[in-house]
């Protein structure tokens, strides 16, 4: 029994070992400077594949409700992702929550840049798109890249979402700690 | 007390800070010509505008109006551009029931205000906020063009 335990403590160092020296040389030789695995994106994309992200990094106009159907009203991004001219979304979007919490609110409520939609995207090229400036509204370092979710109140917002729409999966701690394990990892993306 | 600019003039009200404006229009001062329909923001039937952008006043809490200039649809016609609008919603008989038509005359003027001369798309994309419940959608896309072209 203990020649068993020993045998397989030795097995299973020597696939650790073995793992490591494909992993290590293998992340390093893919992407330069990236570094670390590509799970660390799992928990982050979870909240942001969620609806209360989804339905604003959008192209046209913004989505509503979990199923992330159109918005009502066919509001549209306009010019400058706050709307058309003169339906804008400061026309019902206050500062915070209102009518009981079905109109949802905080200071400057509107769409992501259009350089920032995630519409059609799978959870590798979120991820992707998350770390390229080009497409992440000029965040640079993984530090600038996570800040917007640690601090945006749009962000926030979906944490306080009112009346029965869905929270992200965890707790916004919670989702800051993920962001910054994956930040500090070089903001791997899924293979 | 707070003091609201309404209309071009001040005005004081009691009321909470997150009493919905358009409860001060209607019950503190007696300003019925704005409508309350869903009290959602969902029709536009509340519709005034504020700092000249349309806004609907049943979500709005008064506290957040305090300094702005709020228009509503007694007013209007005292804009040149509202002025065609209202003609223009005469001449066409475009309202059936009128419950919603002051909301949508304070958007249409709030459209042309900024573009003088409308595309179907454009007036769909400023209007598509305020419903009609007897349809007169078509009605309203004529007087907004009639309004248009009597610049």
């Amino acid at each position: 029994m203990n020649m068993s335990i020993g045998r397989m403590a030795v097995v299973v160092a020597s696939a650790a070992l073995a793992v490591m020296a494909w992993v290590v040389p293998a992340t390093a030789a893919l992407a330069g400077e990236r570094k670390g695995d590509p799970a660390l994106f799992d928990p982050v994309a979870s909240v942001v594949m969620g609806p209360r992200c989804l339905n604003c990094h959008q192209v046209e106009g913004p989505h509503q409700k979990d199923w992330g159907v159109i918005h009502a009203q066919q509001v549209v991004r306009g010019a400058d992702g706050h709307g058309s001219a003169v339906l804008r979304c400061q026309a019902c979007h206050q500062a915070s929550n209102t009518a009981d919490g079905h109109v949802p609110g905080v200071p400057n409520w509107h769409l992501a840049p259009l350089s920032m939609n995630w519409q059609g995207l799978d959870k590798k090229q979120i991820c992707e798109q998350m770390r390229d400036p080009k497409r992440n509204g000029n965040r640079k370092t993984p530090k600038e890249v996570i800040e917007h979710m640690k601090t945006d109140p749009l962000v926030l917002w979906a944490w306080n979402p009112g009346a029965n729409r869905t929270k992200p999966v965890m707790s916004h701690e919670e989702f800051v700690k993920v962001l910054t394990t994956w930040a500090d990892a070089g903001l791997p993306c899924p293979n | 007390m707070i003091t609201l600019n309404i209309n071009g003039k001040p005005q004081k009200v009691e009321a909470e800070a997150d009493t919905p404006l358009l409860w001060v229009l209607r019950d503190e001062l007696h300003m019925n010509g704005t409508k309350f329909g869903c009290g959602m923001a969902l029709c536009g039937a509340c519709t005034v505008h504020v700092d000249g952008q349309p806004t609907r006043a049943c979500v709005m809490p008064v506290s957040s109006a305090v300094g702005k200039k709020i228009t509503t649809i007694e007013a209007i016609g005292a804009s040149p551009v509202g002025k065609r609008v209202q003609q223009a919603w005469a001449a066409l008989e475009v309202p059936q029931c009128g419950y919603c038509q002051s909301g949508q005359i304070m958007a249409a003027t709030a459209l042309l205000r900024d573009i003088a001369h409308p595309t179907d798309k454009d007036i769909d994309q400023a209007m598509s906020g305020n419903i009609c419940r007897c349809g007169t959608y078509q009605r309203i896309r004529l007087a907004i063009h009639k309004a248009a072209r009597e610049a």
